[in-house]
């Protein structure tokens, strides 16, 4: 299987502090990915170097075999890259289905001259009505986004990382601050996404939810990757415990 | 139909072109702009000199869109760069610096202005004419763009750019885009004014202007450009209608101003809308 995601030795340093130092993780297509680590372990700038938020001191990101490490969000979107975001980013002045309609008509707005020339959007709507059936937010199209409550805008959020026709999807944190049941949904959702074919990468403080959902476990700490394997090896790790452990995030695995 | 008429007219015609082209700027992009009377006058002057030089209307014209265009394109630079608050302020910089820098300037007739401009060969009311298919077309165009997908991308850029990202919009490339659009036409209507007047002067292009297009624009409602190409009508008319409103303008203009931001921010068109649904107050 070739890699759809690679990291090749990305550092980064802000001020004092090495954020990511020489990080190497290659996601190959199809595969469910845990990302873990401890509070200030790297999780967000990781994510921020994979969106093209922030760029590298140091290191390559390769995706869907192609060098992106200079290139933008837009772009590596565009490239088959879909992203959520831990505090939700609706569009809240759209509707519901209009969020996704203009996920679905990525390749329509690729640049302002084609988005200017085109005007139909019959397919797209098409394709956000059933998105939106697919993560249970059918009903809800007209709705404004800014109105819905707060589980509902999570899965509007991975609703538009559908849309985008990725080949990986990245969540940040989609579960957090959810109920226990909007939770499952939730992560019922995102196993059917896996179970679509589409490659996942899972940043989630929620331990036991990772451990459930990933066939694969990937620990940073301090900026570098100290365990990577299947779950039940990598959390048996006496470094991963102590990395947990040491720093009295271990509670974060309780819920 | 009266000299008078023709030429209130041709103003209105003008001013519908600035305040619906401020409005793919500001309304659709979120781009706030109080410097466009900068590029209507980059065209004014720009068509001057190309008519002067080589006497062709529809050069003329086109050197006014660039003109525009041009340095619109160069601004919309810096709101790459910028919160919008400061790109506020940066226009209204490049408003002075615009004003101040073609009073200098001998080649350009410095505070005497440009005047002596080859008429367009129309006529008054050939003139009124064709201001007023550029005001329909500019007015259409506007249209077309709100329904297709650009609009669709613009109002996400005006909303959220780092959202707008993660569904694949350049968020830069459309802001470039609206300015380009937007001063292009703005630089056209310079041209216009160019023949309209055959005499132009840095005064006619100040930052008051600029701040009485935004009027416009706010008092129409924001993004809409129905609402907006209405409210340009209403007042470029209101100061000739009525004397007083003409000596106070700023004033008047400014009042109802604040006055439709605290009453009804979505202007005329969210007026419009609520009184259609029948839940007007």
């Amino acid at each position: 299987m070739s890699a759809v995601l690679e990291l090749d030795d990305v550092a980064v340093r802000f001020g004092g502090v090495q954020a990511l130092d020489g990080v190497k993780i290659s996601i190959a297509e199809g595969e469910f990915v845990g990302l873990i680590g401890p509070n200030g372990a790297g999780k967000t700038t990781l994510i921020r170097i994979v969106a093209g938020t922030v760029k590298p001191d140091r290191g390559r990101i390769m995706l869907a075999g192609r060098d992106v490490t200079g290139t933008s969000t837009a772009s590596r979107v565009r490239r088959g890259l879909a992203l959520t975001h831990q505090i939700v980013r609706p569009l809240r002045g759209m509707t519901v289905l209009e969020n996704v309609v203009l996920a679905a008509g990525y390749r329509r707005t690729a640049n302002p001259l084609r988005a200017l020339v085109n005007v139909e959007r019959r397919a797209e709507i098409e394709r956000a009505a059933a998105i939106l059936a697919r993560v249970g937010l059918g009903g809800t199209e007209g709705k404004l986004a800014g109105s819905l409550p707060l589980g509902q805008m999570k899965r509007l959020e991975v609703a538009r990382a559908l849309a985008v026709d990725p080949h990986v999807v990245l969540f940040d944190e989609p579960l957090a601050g959810l109920n226990q049941i909007e939770a499952a949904r939730q992560a019922e959702t995102i196993g059917e996404v896996h179970a679509q074919g589409v490659t996942v990468v899972l940043v989630e403080h929620n331990l036991e939810a990772v451990m459930r959902v990933s066939r694969r476990l990937i620990v940073l700490n301090d900026g570098r990757v100290i365990a990577d394997g299947a779950p039940e090896i990598v959390i048996a790790d006496t470094l991963v415990r102590e990395a947990y452990i040491g720093t009295g995030t271990a509670a974060h695995a309780e819920h | 139909m009266s000299a008078y008429d023709v030429s209130v007219l041709s103003v209105i015609g003008i001013n519908v072109i600035l305040a619906v082209s401020l409005n793919m700027i500001s309304g659709f992009c979120g781009q706030i702009s109080l410097g466009h009377a900068a590029f209507y006058g980059a065209g004014a002057y720009a068509a001057a000199l190309v008519m002067i030089g080589s006497g062709s209307l529809p050069l003329a014209l086109l050197s006014g869109a660039v003109a525009g265009t041009a340095l619109g394109i160069l601004v919309g630079f810096t709101s790459l760069r910028v919160r919008s608050d400061f790109l506020a302020v940066t226009t209204i910089g490049i408003n002075f610096l615009f004003t101040g820098f073609v009073r200098k300037q001998a080649w350009l007739g410095g505070e005497m202005g440009i005047s002596g401009i080859p008429g367009s060969g129309l006529g008054a009311r050939g003139n009124m004419m064709m201001i007023l298919v550029f005001a329909a077309m500019t007015i259409a165009l506007s249209v077309y763009i709100g329904r297709s997908w650009m609009g669709f991308a613009f109002s996400a850029v005006s909303e959220d750019e780092d959202a707008a990202a993660t569904l694949g919009i350049n968020a830069g490339a459309y802001k470039l885009a609206a300015f380009g659009i937007g001063t292009a036409l703005a630089g056209l209507a310079g041209g216009l004014y160019t023949f309209f007047t055959q005499f132009i002067t840095a005064d006619a292009f100040d930052f008051i202007f600029s701040v009485m297009l935004m009027a416009m624009v706010v008092i129409g409602g924001i993004g809409s450009t129905w609402g907006v190409a209405i409210a340009a009508i209403g007042l470029t008319l209101l100061p000739e209608a009525i004397r007083f409103v003409n000596d106070y303008r700023l004033l008047v203009f400014g009042g109802i101003m604040v006055l439709v931001i605290r009453v009804a921010p979505g202007g005329l068109a969210a007026l419009a809308r609520r009184l259609a649904r029948g839940d007007a107050k």
